[in-house]
């Protein structure tokens, strides 16, 4: 069990190395200069290139790589190109916003897709399960933008239920996280349906059927707890799609999290911004993904320490 | 021919078939069926206010913020979707394909090396990744299709990986190999074309993610830029009259969802028919 965990553990660590050098990569090869950003447009050649030599933008690529590395394993992130302050500080608070989103939406999203897939399982085949199924793809099939103004333009606009964005009250939260989560729930119902009908050919619920115990007890005590563990691997993954969701989201709804610092930061070339917020994205995505892996023998013990 | 008659009779796949069929058609005939130029500014396009004409008998669609066609411009609009979408799945299902069956098959170090990789680009954050890439390279059509493939190809080389590896330890692969066939016969001949019924759900499925973030990327207005209509940027173009002009956005909109669930569904049925071992479960 030890070797089991201490090797996903090293598998993770490698995986975030990767990305931070692919990271690295891909923004060291940009066409933009962020030296000729920082020093405008006016700026003689040797402006630029002090600023250059400053930012240790002449060094060779393994050099500020090394350079990269060794800052963030002290937790440093680098400065920010134009806001002019630490990059760490920046996605520290705005980190706080989207881990709450995310949580209220995650919550919206199991809560509805599980009670779909499940009532899907149990109506096989009827309008009642076609039905959901269809709109458990209209969930998957439309994009998280359209969904955010539809919501925004029905429930803020035309009924005014809801503030049309904002961040602080309890109230703000309801319309992005319900975007969120109602998108998300399409995968998750049709994963849930598909686990639930999987459970429900087995013989120990044949067994149970046999001696007269009602459906709705047999789905609770017996399928649901089986039907659920393809839904703990789909959380850890459902992390990578969220990171991508909220820069959508936020940005539509005004909500002040690294998803908008992320668009922000984009717009204006900010590197250091953009290397950090993909990094953390990567950690979270990592780090669900190791967390559904760490649990899953726990849960089911079939699946063995490997 | 069964297969395809099977998946015919299936009401949500035929409705999908046909609506592809019609956005096609209106694609390719773009400029026979489009009522006006798509880029012309009409001078009674906008009210005296200098408003959006609300959709009425000469602008069918109703009129954008600068006058244009709105209807013309969902016609042109349907070409982008389309091309981006069979130019960035293309490259993807092919990198896809070509980067799965070779580490399936090849297996050993060469293969445990490109599925770390894959690994490795399932941590990044997809759409993120997009968005960057895109916002760097100033795009065109092609760099945002490139971009798309970029990210999409990853989950393809994944299915298609597990599915090699369990080919290629199949009878007929090691006799062919025992008989002196190359590895690149032996892929080619013997393994590919039991991976193909994949391939195509997955080059269905697939066109359904790729005109989902073209249409978000040209959102956010680092995709197709304007004025070449795109579904995505006629909602970015238009966004800040969504309240007094709400046709501007719900249209395109509504647009996008019907492309994008009418290629899931076609790629849901196929899978249902091609995949005997996923029929009803999915």
């Amino acid at each position: 069990m030890l070797r089991y965990i201490s090797t996903r553990i090293t598998q993770a660590l490698l995986i975030l190395l990767g990305v931070s050098f692919i990271t690295f990569l891909l923004l060291y090869i940009l066409p933009a200069d962020p030296a000729v950003q920082i020093a405008g447009r006016s700026a003689t050649s040797e402006t630029v290139a002090s600023i250059r030599a400053q930012l240790g933008l002449d060094q060779p690529l393994f050099v500020q790589y090394f350079n990269y590395m060794t800052n963030l394993l002290q937790g440093d992130f680098g400065r920010s190109y134009l806001q002019k302050s630490e990059v760490a500080t920046l996605i520290w608070s705005r980190l706080g916003p989207s881990l709450s989103l995310m949580f209220f939406a995650i919550a919206i999203e199991l809560l509805i897709g599980l009670m779909a897939g499940i009532i899907a399982a149990m109506n096989r085949g009827k309008a009642l399960d076609k039905t959901l199924m269809v709109l458990s793809f209209v969930a998957v099939s439309a994009p998280q933008f359209i969904v955010s103004i539809l919501i925004l333009y029905i429930f803020a606009v035309k009924l005014g239920w809801f503030p049309i964005g904002g961040y602080g009250d309890p109230i703000h939260y309801v319309l992005p996280a319900l975007t969120l989560g109602l998108l998300g729930s399409g995968w998750y119902s049709r994963v849930m349906r598909s686990s639930m009908l999987d459970v429900l050919r087995q013989d120990y619920i044949r067994t149970a059927r046999a001696k007269g115990a009602p459906l709705t007890r047999i789905i609770r005590v017996h399928a649901f707890k089986n039907a659920i563990l393809p839904i703990i691997a789909m959380i850890g993954l459902d992390i990578g799609i969220f990171m991508g969701g909220i820069v959508v989201v936020e940005s539509v709804f005004g909500w002040p999290g690294i998803g908008q610092l992320a668009w922000q930061a984009i717009q204006r070339v900010d590197i250091p911004i953009i290397m950090g917020v993909t990094l953390v994205s990567a950690i979270a995505i990592v780090l669900g993904n190791l967390i559904a892996d760490l649990i899953a023998p726990f849960v089911d013990p079939r699946i063995k320490f490997r | 021919m069964s297969t395809l008659r099977r998946i015919l009779k299936r009401k949500s796949a035929l409705l999908s078939l046909i609506f592809i069929a019609l956005i096609t058609l209106a694609a390719i005939f773009a400029p026979l069926i489009a009522p006006f130029s798509p880029n012309e500014q009409f001078k009674d396009g906008l009210t005296l206010q200098g408003a959006p004409i609300s959709p009425s008998g000469t602008y069918l669609f109703g009129t954008d913020l600068l006058g244009r066609d709105l209807l013309s411009r969902l016609i042109y609009g349907a070409r982008t979707s389309l091309i981006v979408g069979i130019i960035a799945n293309g490259v993807a299902v092919l990198l896809g394909t070509t980067v799965g069956i070779t580490s399936g098959y090849l297996k050993g170090r060469i293969g445990s090396i490109m599925m770390r990789f894959t690994d490795l680009m399932m941590a990044f954050p997809a759409l993120l990744l997009a968005i960057t890439l895109a916002a760097i390279f100033s795009p065109s059509l092609l760099i945002v299709a490139l971009v798309i493939a970029m990210v999409n190809w990853v989950q393809i080389a994944r299915v298609i990986y597990t599915q090699a590896i369990s080919i290629s330890e199949r009878e007929f692969v090691i006799a062919s190999r025992g008989l002196g066939a190359t590895n690149q016969r032996v892929l080619l001949k013997h393994i590919l074309p039991h991976l193909l019924p994949t391939v195509l759900v997955y080059a269905t499925l697939g066109i359904a993610t790729t005109v989902l973030l073209e249409a978000t990327l040209s959102f956010l207005g680092v995709g197709v830029r304007p004025p070449t209509p795109s579904w995505g940027n006629i909602i970015f173009e238009n966004q800040t009259y969504f309240i007094t002009a709400p046709w501007l956005v719900f249209t395109p909109g509504a647009a996008i969802i019907l492309l994008a669930l009418s290629f899931n569904l076609l790629g849901d049925a196929l899978r249902d028919e091609l995949d005997p071992t996923q029929r009803g479960l999915s």
